[in-house]
């Protein structure tokens, strides 16, 4: 006993050199992922036709080679990244190639399942390129003019495309359609993060003040409001309400983190009211989408039969707790969304509430993760974008799952990974890739400071 | 700004939270709702995604099921639809279910919860049981015997095992095949219309759903109730009948079909059928006491299933002595189904208890384990057992020496009882020819078989022979299928 005190003297630990690196663990992590991708395959396959689907090992291959080139980026490049982001990216774009290929099953005329795979490739390519190309994120700093630019330009072209079931956000260039307003997700987060990380002290302590809040200068605030406004305005001239309510969030959320002024989400929450009345009552689209919500069965008390809100409530219902089994359920009853805006609900009916949240879970952890990078950073403009980034999941999760189990009006968006979209799968990745090497950055910093 | 990413990601925990939440309240607390929509297709294409559970008759079943690989995926088929069609109903996608098919449909299609061998995993997983198998109680020789018997004529016969209830025999001409109704293609909705326009109604149910008046063969029931009222003591005795006899109250005179009705006594009135005698006969024993016997037959029982519904059959129970007279000859008001009739028989069979009749033995899961039993049933007593003694013996001499000898068969006892039933304007229709009868082999402790059969075209003889000319073949047929078998 006496001698207790210099034994834990002795066994302090000696200061880490290297954290752990926890690449294993993500290797592990991703051929779960694969493996669980193919045996949700196999059971599409085995209930429908009775017979293991002759593409499952060309599906389990593909998949796992694409994700086993991304695991490779990230072990040379960014080697202390979190372990969880890729594994959860791979699950839940595996997941969703899974879905889309059941849903290709009730639609013979309509194979989406093979274009979502060759985005998919593009996506991880993306992926790729951007760890292996941004060895640091401040580099994107300096872009964050150009970004915008580019944004404001993605964002006006489909300006001069035609609409698309009610909404003007396509292009079509052969055989392929683009929504470019995705790609202007990261884009405008970028230029969010980095004007807010450079003008922050301006936009917080500047200025007059009014009541409890500290209004900035307007050479301050106007150039920033006026993107916002800029981009929030193209996208309800283009009807794309589900993206424009989620740049409102994302400027909202980064301007609070920024300035740490709880008055502008009072300023925010005031105007996305207004906004949402206003448009509400006077845009026609809007208006059917809220009656919708409130009353999503009056159409069957009508007897015009159930509307895409009604069916898709019918098809969660169906799955209960555990859900009626993949390839079991008859999703494909909501009609022509089934695979994109509404492939929520075949998650739902077919893996039932249990599978449900653990979808559900997998998005949060994506965000928890992008959060705590953003937390363990020490530049502004990293912890801004890394905050950006995982709202951008967060909120699209939300608005996209809320509107489809009637929570919030229905805004047609994409459910990240999940859904059938081309630029919606490579953003995500292009997401995550980014959310990797802030997560490297944030750890390798720590590391360099023990270290030192 | 540590605090305020905090803050944020508490902010988006909130949301997450929010989405379980409503998932939760959805496919948990409001699920049984949203399933049970009128709109949800759901459980049509459920009900339709495996095929149905056979209807079995002589443990052999009469349905089958062919996957069309539509959304309703399994569609109905009927071996021998026509034979079994006013048993099993139909099993459309489009036009619903009927007869058998309705009324054990939750077995059926494998949504009754007692097909489950364990309800509770099965609420949770919501897997779909099998459908069960429906074991009738159909004699197939009997079913056939009174098919062909029919043949082209339209008509119905109703058998039934008197000591039971079984039945044995449900058939109705001109009949259909089911199958044409199955699925939602566009033969079935041709064949649809045209069964629904066919002026011969070849969906309707003759035996169970179509009630007639039953003619010379309600005398049975008139003549158990003289019996059990005391109004005859005994069956040799002249009774005091005038021919022809003045309906009271009025001037109009009702005369019989052949001579000797004057004061005859009850077994040669039965035998021959004097119309004068059991209208007087039914007057004497009074409305209180003719209704008494009349329901404990059976008549008048709104609620009767076997398990679908069958139609009333009617006595008036208020009536006028002069009604009263026609009533007990099976005319003015009374009016009965082929099952009914049959059930009269077989009371007089069964030493005067009336046993429900009913068509399901039981019903079983996929593998043969039994699910329920809903065979035996209430018993009733119609009359004495001593006067129904004395029937069985009036309805034998009809056999053996009256207007029934067509029935008759070699070796086996026969009681039975002829009627020719009018109707229409002024009696203007060709009268229903009918026939009702038990039978009792050799070697058999007791009755087997009591079978009522009508034919609604019968041959323009308008005697009470035609009764026996038409029916009574037909009912030897399946009496002799019965006891064969």
């Amino acid at each position: 006993m006496t001698n207790a005190g210099t034994t834990v003297t002795a066994d302090l630990p000696t200061p880490a050199v290297r954290l752990p690196r926890r690449r294993g663990i993500e290797l592990t992590l991703i051929v779960v992922a694969v493996l669980l991708s193919v045996y949700g395959y196999c059971a599409v396959g085995l209930a429908k036709n009775g017979t293991v689907p002759p593409g499952a090992a060309g599906y389990g291959a593909g998949l796992g080679v694409l994700a086993l080139l991304a695991h490779i980026a990230v072990r040379l490049r960014a080697p202390y990244a979190d372990p969880l982001l890729l594994p959860i990216g791979v699950l839940l774009n595996g997941l969703g190639l899974v879905l889309i290929y059941r849903l290709d099953l009730e639609t013979p005329g309509d194979r989406a399942a093979p274009t979502q795979l060759v985005w998919s490739t593009l996506g991880v390519t993306l992926f790729i390129v951007v760890v292996v190309a941004l060895r640091d994120h401040r580099v994107l700093q300096r872009y964050a003019y150009v970004c915008v630019a580019a944004a404001l330009a993605l964002l006006t072209l489909p300006v001069l495309f035609p609409a698309v079931n009610g909404a003007r956000i396509w292009i079509r260039i052969g055989g392929f359609s683009i929504q470019p307003g995705e790609f202007a997700k990261v884009l405008l987060a970028v230029f969010f993060a980095a004007y807010l990380a450079a003008n922050r002290n301006a936009l917080a302590y500047a200025g007059r003040r009014v009541w409890r809040l500290q209004l900035p200068t307007g050479r301050v605030l106007g150039p920033i409001v006026a993107i916002w406004l800029l981009s929030v305005g193209v996208l309800i001239l283009e009807r794309d309400l589900g993206t424009s309510l989620l740049f409102f969030g994302l400027f909202v959320t980064l301007l609070y983190v920024a300035t740490g002024r709880t008055g502008w989400i009072a300023v925010g929450l005031l105007l996305a009211a207004l906004g949402a009345v206003a448009v509400g009552r006077l845009e026609p689209h809007v208006h059917s989408r809220v009656q919708d919500w409130l009353h999503p069965f009056a159409s069957i008390d009508a007897g015009h039969g159930p509307n895409q809100l009604a069916q898709s409530l019918f098809a969660f219902a169906a799955g209960g707790m555990l859900g009626t089994g993949l390839g079991l359920g008859h999703s494909i009853l909501i009609g022509f969304a089934a695979k994109s805006d509404f492939i929520l609900a075949t998650a739902g009916e077919e893996l039932g509430l249990a599978g449900l949240s653990a979808i559900f879970i997998l998005y949060g952890l994506l965000v928890e993760r992008g959060y705590r990078a953003g937390l363990a950073l020490r530049d502004p403009f990293g912890r801004l974008l890394a905050v950006g980034l995982a709202s951008i999941v967060a909120l699209q999760v939300f608005v996209i799952a809320g509107g489809v189990t009637g929570l919030i009006p229905l805004t047609g968006m994409a459910m990240p990974f999940l859904a059938q979209g081309g630029s919606s799968v490579v953003t995500n990745w292009a997401i995550v890739a980014l959310l990797i090497r802030l997560s490297d950055s944030s750890r390798r910093q720590y590391d360099i400071e023990v270290a030192a | 700004m540590t605090r305020h990413i905090r803050l944020a990601a508490a902010f988006c925990t909130l949301l997450l939270l929010a989405l379980l939440v409503n998932a939760t309240r959805i496919q948990i607390f409001e699920s049984r709702s949203y399933d049970d929509n009128v709109a949800n297709r759901r459980h049509t294409i459920a009900r339709y995604d495996q095929p149905r559970g056979g209807i079995l008759v002589g443990g052999k079943p009469i349905t089958g099921s062919r996957d069309s690989g539509e959304q309703l995926r399994y569609e109905r088929t009927y071996r021998n639809g026509p034979l079994y069609a006013p048993v099993t109903g139909f099993a459309s996608q489009e036009y619903g279910t009927t007869f058998l098919e309705h009324s054990e449909d939750d077995i059926l299609a494998g949504t009754d919860s007692m097909l489950s061998p364990f309800p509770l995993w099965n609420d949770l997983t919501r897997a779909q049981n099998p459908g069960g198998n429906v074991v009738t109680t159909l004699n197939q020789a009997a079913q056939q015997a009174a098919f062909a018997g029919l043949g082209t004529r339209t008509g119905a016969v109703a058998a039934i095992e008197p000591s039971t209830g079984r039945i044995l025999a449900l058939v109705s001409t001109p009949s259909y095949d089911p199958g044409a109704l199955s699925g939602n293609s566009r033969s079935a909705n041709r064949s649809w219309a045209r069964l629904n326009a066919d002026p011969n109604k070849p969906m309707l149910n003759r035996a169970v759903r179509q009630t007639y008046p039953p003619g010379s063969t309600f005398k049975v029931v008139t003549a158990a109730a003289a019996l059990d009222a005391g109004v005859v003591t005994d069956l040799d005795a002249a009774t005091k009948s005038p021919d022809p006899y003045t309906l009271p109250g009025t001037s109009t005179t009702l005369t019989n079909e052949g001579d000797g009705c004057v004061d005859a006594p009850l077994r040669s009135a039965f035998e021959w059928s004097c119309n004068t005698v059991f209208a007087k006969l039914g007057v004497d024993v009074g409305v209180r006491n003719m209704s008494t016997t009349a329901e404990a037959f059976g008549f008048n029982d709104t609620d009767a299933r076997i398990p679908f519904s069958v139609s009333p059959s009617t006595f008036d129970t208020t009536l006028d002595k002069a009604q009263l007279a026609l009533s007990s000859i099976g005319q003015y008001n009374t009016r009965a189904t082929p099952l009914q009739m049959a059930m009269v028989a077989a009371a007089v069979a069964n030493g005067g208890q009336v046993r429900e009749p009913y068509l399901v033995e039981r019903t079983t899961r996929r593998g043969g384990e039994t699910v329920s039993t809903p065979g035996s049933r209430p018993v009733r007593q119609a009359m004495h057992p001593a006067t129904a003694v004395q029937m069985k013996e009036l309805m034998e001499d009809v056999v053996t020496e009256g207007t029934g000898t067509n029935a008759a068969i070699p070796g086996a006892t026969v009681g039975g009882k002829t009627g020719t039933a009018q109707h229409g304007i002024g009696n203007s229709g060709t009268p229903y020819a009918w026939f009702v009868s038990w039978a009792q082999g050799e070697r058999d402790i007791e009755p087997k078989v009591a079978v009522a059969v009508v034919v609604e075209d019968a041959s323009a003889d308008r005697s009470d022979i035609s009764g026996g000319g038409d029916a009574a073949p037909i009912a030897k047929a399946v009496m002799q299928a019965v006891l064969g078998s």
